[in-house]
């Protein structure tokens, strides 16, 4: 096994881009992390995309992109696991370059979410879940989310207003991010009187559709010093699955995926969570913000509401979450936002994020969950010496 | 139109029918051949009662395409008598009078149309329980 450096990061804005494709954006994100690192070419390129097929009526991403990046003959192809395709696709560049079968590897995560109207982009994230015994009786996403949620309240006795400081946080974090899709503050009242989705999930407990592309460049470490980068080393990369399905977990309150990645990464990287200076978490919505800091030893079970209300969460807390911003404020380009939270990881241990700087900062962790918690990509980063 | 998987499915849609571990005895469903407990094999099938109770709910006002019809719609994780839990709507019932642990049973009701031209699909979905059957 050899030891993984990320030398090169690129994204671009997360929003509604009506004039940009789907290949336009991953190309985008793909030139400005080559350019970041200082390289024009890699032995190889993995796309993680979710809806490609299902909303722009293109999958074998990989090769396209490619094509259209100026990479035409590399090895490419696209990687999928839902929401959290783009940290497949990570671990996927991870392990090509670890192994020593490849010694450059770029991972881009893209998703275009605005092709389609609402309700067809509802029933193609829908397809994160079980398509024979969840998806035909006709939840949306939002409402298999929303029953982890009101089963959460059951269980623990909070209420909706308790999840509050998770979207405050992220949307505070947001408003110095450049690339984020909603740069403005909430407060407690708006969050209050937000409309519902699917109760109890309202448009503020949840992340938005987005357009969004997001790129890496790995490189083997021992590479990465010629190349006089800021270099980030991967310190940790495990993945972890669950049933697909709620209805089949032994405890739905508990994400065993995400526990079980976590608690690899943290054994890989020689590290507690008391360890990690920053937390880029699956904030999809509201209550997986609780269970993901549950799942990976930050909050007791049923106690990580508690951080959000206790404000644990900030830039200055205990474990600083979402500090770009998070799916709910920077944007959840679905396949794309794993590649996001890496890239804004590696920004913190570069010295790269602007006001929201995190001071004395040198190992951040990522989490990309995907569906409602069937798989989870943990990566642990480490700030070069 | 997805005929054949439709078709595949109507044991499952109409009976609730799904199987049994010979092994350790769990009932399974959705069937799967595999028993989730011991992960010997489950081929043997059972058919479940049909009664249950909100494990959890929700009640939809931004539906998938295919179901925006219904809206709003509540749809819950029901906890049949004999272990398992199902995704499933809940019918014939107000939106603000479902509880966590109300009892429920199962109907068969039709789940979606796929156009003038296409599939009719029925399947389970629970209304509360009704007293004269309880």
């Amino acid at each position: 096994m050899r030891d993984v450096t990320i030398v090169g990061i690129g994204q671009t804005e997360v929003g509604e881009h009506w004039e940009r494709s789907l290949r336009d954006i991953a190309v985008d994100a793909v030139l400005a992390a080559l350019g970041d690192a200082g390289l024009e070419h890699a032995d190889a390129l993995y796309v993680g995309n979710m809806l490609g097929g299902a909303l722009s009526g293109q999958q074998h991403l990989g090769a396209l992109v490619a094509d259209y990046a100026g990479l035409r003959g590399i090895e490419a192809a696209t990687i999928e696991a839902a929401c959290g395709s783009g940290g497949a696709a990570v671990r996927q560049g991870y392990l090509a370059v670890a192994s020593g079968l490849l010694d450059s590897v770029i991972v881009c995560g893209v998703e275009k979410m605005t092709e389609e109207t609402e309700a067809e982009t509802a029933a193609a994230l829908t397809m994160a879940g079980d398509a024979e015994y969840e998806t035909i009786h006709g939840p949306s996403f939002v409402s298999l989310n929303a029953l982890l949620m009101r089963r959460y309240m059951y269980e623990f006795g909070c209420e909706r207003e308790d999840f509050a400081g998770f979207a405050i946080n992220a949307h505070r974090n947001a408003v110095n991010n450049p690339n984020a899709m909603y740069r403005r503050p909430i407060t407690a009242e708006i969050f209050g009187r937000a409309p519902m989705l699917s109760d109890p999930i309202s448009l503020m407990d949840s992340s938005p559709n987005a357009d969004g592309a997001a790129a890496l460049v790995l490189v083997a470490t021992e590479r990465a010093h010629d190349l006089g980068h800021d270099p980030v080393r991967i310190a940790a990369s495990a993945a972890g699955s669950d049933s697909v399905a709620i209805h089949d977990r032994r405890d739905p309150l508990f994400l065993a995926a995400a526990h079980r990645s976590a608690a690899e990464a943290y054994r890989q990287a020689g590290v507690e969570p008391k360890d990690i200076d920053l937390f880029e978490l699956h904030d999809a919505f509201t209550i997986l913000a609780a269970m993901s800091l549950e799942a990976c030893g930050f909050a007791k079970k049923g106690e990580g509401v508690r951080l959000a209300k206790d404000g644990e969460i900030g830039l200055d807390g205990r474990i600083p979450i979402s500090t770009m911003g998070g799916l709910k404020a920077r944007g959840n380009p679905a396949g794309a936002t794993g590649v996001y939270q890496i890239v804004e990881v590696v920004q913190q241990l570069r010295g790269q994020a602007g006001k929201n700087q995190l001071p004395d900062c040198r190992r951040g962790m990522a989490q990309n969950i995907g569906g409602t918690g069937a798989t989870a990509i943990t990566h642990i980063l480490e700030a070069g010496s | 139109m997805r005929v054949s998987a439709h078709w595949r499915q109507r044991q499952q849609r109409l009976t609730l029918t799904g199987e049994r571990c010979l092994k350790c005895g769990a009932r399974v469903f959705p069937p799967r051949d595999v028993c989730p407990h011991c992960h010997e094999p489950a081929y043997e099938p059972f058919e479940f009662g049909g009664r249950g109770e909100v494990y959890s709910y929700s009640t939809v006002y931004h539906a998938p395409a295919g179901y925006q019809h219904n809206v709003p719609y509540t749809m819950a994780l029901v906890k049949l008598e004999e272990g398992p839990i199902v995704t499933a709507q809940l019918t014939d019932v107000d939106a603000d009078e479902v509880r966590i642990g109300m009892p429920v049973e199962m109907v068969t009701r039709k789940l979606r149309e796929e156009g003038e031209d296409g599939l009719i699909i029925y399947g389970y979905k629970f209304r509360k329980l009704l007293q004269e059957s309880a």
